[in-house]
């Protein structure tokens, strides 16, 4: 029900823009899908962002992964506990580009009769990390669908990972890579006991359809190369607001286009928000220097105390008995 | 015959014959099973209504009516927007979970249960599912399609089970990509709870006490200076030196607190033994309290709310008796409280001065804004500028491991300071295997309120992965101490090392720097803090009745 459902509705969709387009809907397609969706893509994630934003950080709770600092002789892990704002960018840096704490992944499982091992397990952050590179990687690559002339940034990444013994096209590792990172973090899904039995339909759904994305890409790109010159000409006319809808681009481009406006449309609604919470997370984006200086709680408000007066009232007699000094006698 | 609150009622190879194999019925359609042994007894109304709390009643985990006030459900969703809008943490954490599952095998009721509603994450989409259902545009449109679900009687007892079978410890946290915190969601979800009278009467009794009485046992002041006397008076068995009692003193230097755990409780008292004998060879001028006489502060495991009513009493005690600052002892989740709340809750405290230390001058410029400054970097700068004579050969018939207790390692980041003061003292010193120590440390299955006997099922196989390494220093070593700087650990890693580990013991750190203190005017030192002989032999092991854990 969680696999076959999103499977069922990426594929549908994939078939809807495949066929809607060429039915001459092209113009819904081409054009008002995308700006819709980017419309909801970047209004959606705005309110996302400023909605956590909006609660506010009440107590300084960073979880400390290292020596705090100390002592002057006592050497302090400045990223796994930074006490400034320069540290606390380090430790973000590693986490949002390089998935540290992911890095750190391990396993464990009761080994023989009563022995507990644990070993290292690096596939889930290698799958990771390789897919959200790729992805960025492949969106670097797409600019030079919309900019004239291509940015150096753009050929230089091309040249990069570009292999030309393929023949022409040229054959981008980032293409392959992409696939093959979400077909095994689809596999892990699917087929390891415990991720299947927390996994929802929201899990799946992204998955497919990125996967949908890739593979269309794929072919559009390696197999049956569709006509470059109108999709650049569609793409220059939607980020100039001037929109044009070739007739020569193909079928299967406006499926890859209409998967690409679902996620975009579905994306701030979804846990793909990770995206931009990732940086917003407090226990891994403030400074652990709580006792060094005062952080202050916006709702702070005063609560029922037991004082100290209530307290020697209660037990004045049993306090003079035992020889503890008490202010009133 | 045992019972399911003894732990000869569980035998080690059902223990450990953990079925990884999560049901056939989906997690959200699988009841919870009270059994038993892993669950704990609910608040009593006496202790409620001490509180101030809501909904106090007689009632029984096993009741089918469980008395919920009326309308409850829309108590728990006003609840939860009340804190989705206080909280950055909640809202956040509600929503960037993308459920990779990292963080399943790195909760200690994970590996020890294998019941899948152990895996932190799964123990957050209890509350994530609720909150989908009620705040989320998908969840109000697709429901069960979007991962939602409706709040029922059966989710607040599955909450109720599974937030109390949460040592808050933090350990998923730190292999969490986005930083999520399962001692956040416990702590909102216990919240909630407790709006609806829902509590466990191991953490709502010792609030009460703590609230009323200044510490979480209920002592009451004559009965701490009798305690505190007793001591004095095995100290001097001990020692030959009768140390000074100070309680309440006016104008004193420090004011000393530590978790009341070790007025009563073996082996802590002993610890608690050991900052006396350490204070009177340096000549600090410090004083106990009886109103602030306990740095522990059952109230992170209840409430915010609960945390800020308890632990204002340290500050204001502090500046009624007019001390310059504050050292705290060693325990685990005070110091929690201490590094992430005490100076926004209930500071600040500019009545206080910057600490200095007596005897060294240092000044704990990392403590310049709360004041309070923790006995293991006291200790260690006293150590480190050789202003206490040690002989750590007293120590020689011990072998020692060092368990990082959950707090002090994830909350505060205090790893090197005991390591330190122990090398010191005790010439025989090894590390348990890499993944469990430090950052990575494993809960003895007993924090946040969960160390009770009524819970022993729970405990103990919450303890295996602490355990297992303990055993296998034990064997590869021949480590017979496990040193560990929390009062929680003191009361309940001796039970766990009995079942785990036999054969080897809990200390806290002080106990084994006192034991090595070369003390001005001392006796011949024959016999340690526990009045046993030193250095052992025969009479040294296995012949002590171990406290039955029965204490925080």
């Amino acid at each position: 029900m969680n696999v076959l459902v999103p499977l069922a509705t990426v594929v549908g969709l994939f078939l809807l823009g495949f066929f809607g387009a060429a039915s001459g809907m092209g113009w819904a397609f081409g054009v008002v899908f995308p700006y819709i969706a980017i419309a909801l893509f970047l209004g959606g994630l705005t309110w996302r962002v400023v909605g956590w934003a909006s609660s506010p950080v009440p107590f300084r709770i960073p979880t400390t992964s290292g020596q705090m600092k100390s002592l002057d002789w006592i050497k302090q892990e400045k990223l796994d506990n930074p006490d400034t704002t320069l540290r606390v960018v380090g430790r973000m840096a590693l986490e949002v580009l390089l998935f540290r704490s992911l890095l750190s992944n391990t396993t464990s499982e009761v080994r023989g009769k009563r022995k507990l091992v644990y070993g290292i397990a690096l596939a889930l952050w290698l799958a990771a990390i390789a897919m959200h590179w790729s992805l960025i990687v492949i969106l670097i690559r797409h600019i030079r669908m919309f900019v004239v002339p291509v940015p150096s940034l753009v050929t230089f990444l091309q040249k990069v990972e570009g292999f030309h013994h393929f023949g022409e096209p040229v054959f981008y590792i980032t293409s392959v890579v992409f696939i093959l990172a979400l077909g095994y973090l689809l596999f892990r899904r699917l087929f390891v006991g415990q991720v299947r039995y927390i996994s929802l339909l929201g899990d799946y759904f992204p998955l497919f359809l990125l996967l949908g994305i890739g593979l269309s890409g794929f072919w559009l790109r390696h197999l049956d190369r569709t006509d470059l010159e109108g999709v650049k000409q569609l793409a220059v006319g939607l980020i100039t607001f001037n929109p044009v809808v070739p007739e020569t681009v193909a079928s299967l481009f406006f499926a890859h286009l209409f998967l690409v406006c679902v996620l975009l449309a579905y994306f701030p609604f979804s846990k793909l928000t990770h995206m931009g919470g990732i940086f917003l997370s407090p226990t891994r984006n403030l400074a652990n220097n709580n006792r060094a200086k005062r952080h202050v709680n916006p709702w702070d408000y005063p609560v029922k105390v037991h004082t100290y007066a209530e307290y020697e009232d209660d037990l004045r007699d049993k306090m003079k008995g035992a020889g503890i000094p008490v202010e009133r006698q | 015959m045992a019972k399911p609150d003894e732990p000869e009622y569980y035998k080690q190879e059902d223990l450990l014959s953990v079925d990884l194999q999560p049901p056939r019925t989906g997690w959200m359609d699988t009841k919870v099973d009270f059994r038993p042994g892993s669950f704990i007894y609910p608040g009593k109304a006496k202790n409620l209504e001490i509180l101030d709390l809501p909904n106090a009643r007689e009632w029984a985990v096993t009741d089918i009516d469980w008395q919920l006030p009326e309308d409850w459900q829309k108590t728990i969703l006003e609840g939860m927007a009340e804190r989705l809008s206080k909280y950055r943490s909640f809202k956040l954490f509600m929503d960037t979970c993308v459920r990779c599952g990292a963080c399943a095998d790195k909760c200690h009721f994970f590996i020890g249960s294998g019941d899948p509603k152990n895996m932190p994450v799964l123990r957050a989409e209890l509350l994530r599912s609720v909150y989908r259902k009620d705040f989320t545009a998908l969840g109000k449109v697709f429901g069960k399609m979007a991962g939602g679900r409706k709040l029922t009687e059966d989710v607040i007892k599955e909450w109720f089970y599974y937030f109390y079978q949460c040592t808050e410890c933090r350990r998923c946290s730190v292999f969490c990509p986005f930083g999520i915190d399962t001692a956040e969601i416990t702590m909102m979800g216990r919240e909630l709870l407790g709006l609806l009278g829902l509590y466990v009467n191991w953490v709502i009794e010792p609030v009460a006490n703590c609230f009323k009485y200044g510490n979480h046992l209920g002592i009451q002041p004559h009965g701490l200076v009798d305690t505190l006397e007793f001591m004095v008076g095995d100290i001097e068995e001990a020692t030959g030196i009768k140390v000074d009692l100070p309680i309440n003193k006016k104008g004193a230097e420090i004011l000393f607190f530590t978790p009341s755990g070790d007025f009563v409780a073996d082996p802590g008292i002993y610890t608690c033994m050991a900052y006396m004998v350490l204070f009177h060879e340096l000549g600090i001028d410090y004083t106990w309290s009886t109103y602030a006489s306990d740095g522990g502060n059952f109230g992170l495991f209840t409430s915010h709310e609960a945390m800020k009513r308890l632990n204002a009493k340290i500050y204001s005690e502090a500046k009624r008796l007019g001390v310059k600052w504050i050292l705290g002892g060693e325990c685990g989740h005070m110091w929690r409280v201490i590094n992430q709340y005490m100076d926004t809750m209930t500071g600040p405290a500019e009545f206080l001065e910057v600490p200095k230390s007596p005897i060294t001058g240092t000044v704990f410029e990392n403590a310049k804004s709360t004041k309070v400054v923790h006995i293991m970097e006291f200790l260690a700068d006293v150590i480190r500028n050789g202003k206490l004579k040690l002989d750590p050969s007293r120590n020689d018939h011990i072998s020692v491991t060092f368990h990082d207790s959950c707090n002090p390692a994830r909350a505060m980041g205090i790893f090197e300071e005991p390591r330190y003061v122990i090398k010191n003292v005790c010439k025989n010193f090894h590390e348990m295997p890499e993944n469990t120590i430090r950052e990575k440390t494993f809960c003895c299955g007993g924090g946040a309120g969960l160390g009770t006997d009524e819970n022993m099922e729970m405990r103990l196989r919450g303890g295996l992965p602490r355990g297992n390494a303990v055993r296998y220093v034990q064997e590869e070593f021949g480590v017979n101490q496990l040193a560990a700087m929390c009062a929680i650990d003191r009361a309940t890693l001796p039970t766990v090392c009995d079942y785990w580990a036999p054969g080897v013991r809990v200390t806290g750190i002080c106990e084994l720097v006192a034991n090595a203190a070369v003390l001005k005017g001392e006796n011949d030192r024959s016999i340690n803090l526990r009045l046993e002989p030193i250095p052992g032999g025969a009479a040294d092991d296995n012949d002590e009745p171990r406290g039955s854990s029965d204490d925080e």
